[in-house]
């Protein structure tokens, strides 16, 4: 019962994000999405990607993207407000995509796979929490990606602040 | 109780929240919306991956999965942001319709 409550404030939130011409507004509303996706993922056994999803996309990319919206655009003036295009193909294309998913998730009848009908509903569902065993394996099995992982966030950092400082300033 | 949510419910989850960010990167002009819709159609990937997390006998690949995702979004998310600020000082405006006819 609870997911189908969030998952409906994820579905209308996220469509307000796309009905609003606001940027503001659309920010804020991808703020409850993620709010929302989060506690479905608490719901599946994730709680450590639920605490993720909080601290990097609600800390991180969603205070980003509210100070791209505040720099890339003058609050009091009509920039705030974001216009349409496209909007026919748009709509068109995105409810083919939504129609030919809901048609191939109906048709594949995931639920009745070998794998997952051996492994029962849920396999985590005795672990007290899920923080170790990430941690082990991320330190065993999943060390490389890891590593690479490390690397593409200084690859990042330095981009990002590289692309961003003013040249002519300095 | 909570757990006898069935997998298609999410994958059906997952497919709406994905279509609303397709049709945020379509039909958005302003640069920053079209990154939001892109973070949402991140965030419908990372549904699915730990719908299947939850079924699998090797225990949380998904959700090991999931979170490198979720760091690769923040790093793109960053860099593409800085991306629109140099834009936005170059071109005086973040409208990808105007950017586009400016540059010729």
């Amino acid at each position: 019962m609870l997911f189908y409550i969030f998952a409906a404030i994820a579905v209308l939130s996220g469509a307000y994000m796309v009905l609003t011409r606001n940027l503001l507004y659309a920010g804020f509303s991808l703020l409850l999405t993620l709010l929302s996706v989060a506690a479905i993922y608490v719901l599946l056994f994730a709680d450590f990607v639920a605490v993720t999803q909080l601290m990097v996309y609600i800390g991180g990319v969603l205070v980003l993207i509210l100070f791209g919206i505040m720099l890339s655009s003058r609050v009091h003036d009509k920039s705030v407000m974001s216009e349409n295009t496209n909007v026919g193909w748009g709509i068109t294309i995105s409810l083919l995509t939504l129609i030919g998913l809901s048609y191939t998730i109906w048709q594949a009848g995931f639920s009745s796979l070998p794998w997952i009908q051996q492994a029962g509903t849920d396999v985590l569902a005795g672990q007290k929490s899920t923080v170790q065993l990430i941690g082990v394996k991320l330190m065993t099995d999943f060390v490389l990606p890891f590593e690479i992982a490390s690397l593409l966030l200084l690859i990042a950092l330095m981009g990002a602040a590289y692309i961003a400082t003013d040249k002519q300033k300095v | 109780m909570l757990t006898q949510v069935s997998l298609e419910h999410i994958l059906l989850l997952s497919a709406a929240l994905f279509t609303i960010g397709i049709l945020a990167v379509i039909t958005k002009r302003h640069a920053v919306v079209v990154l939001m819709g892109i973070e949402l159609i991140f965030n419908a990937a990372n549904l699915n991956l730990v719908a299947f997390s939850r079924h699998d006998p090797q225990l949380i690949q998904g959700q090991l999965f999931s979170l490198f995702v979720i760091l690769v979004a923040a790093a793109e998310a960053a860099v593409a942001l800085a991306i629109v600020l140099r834009v936005y000082q170059h071109f005086k405006t973040a409208n990808l319709n105007q950017i586009v006819s400016k540059e010729g």
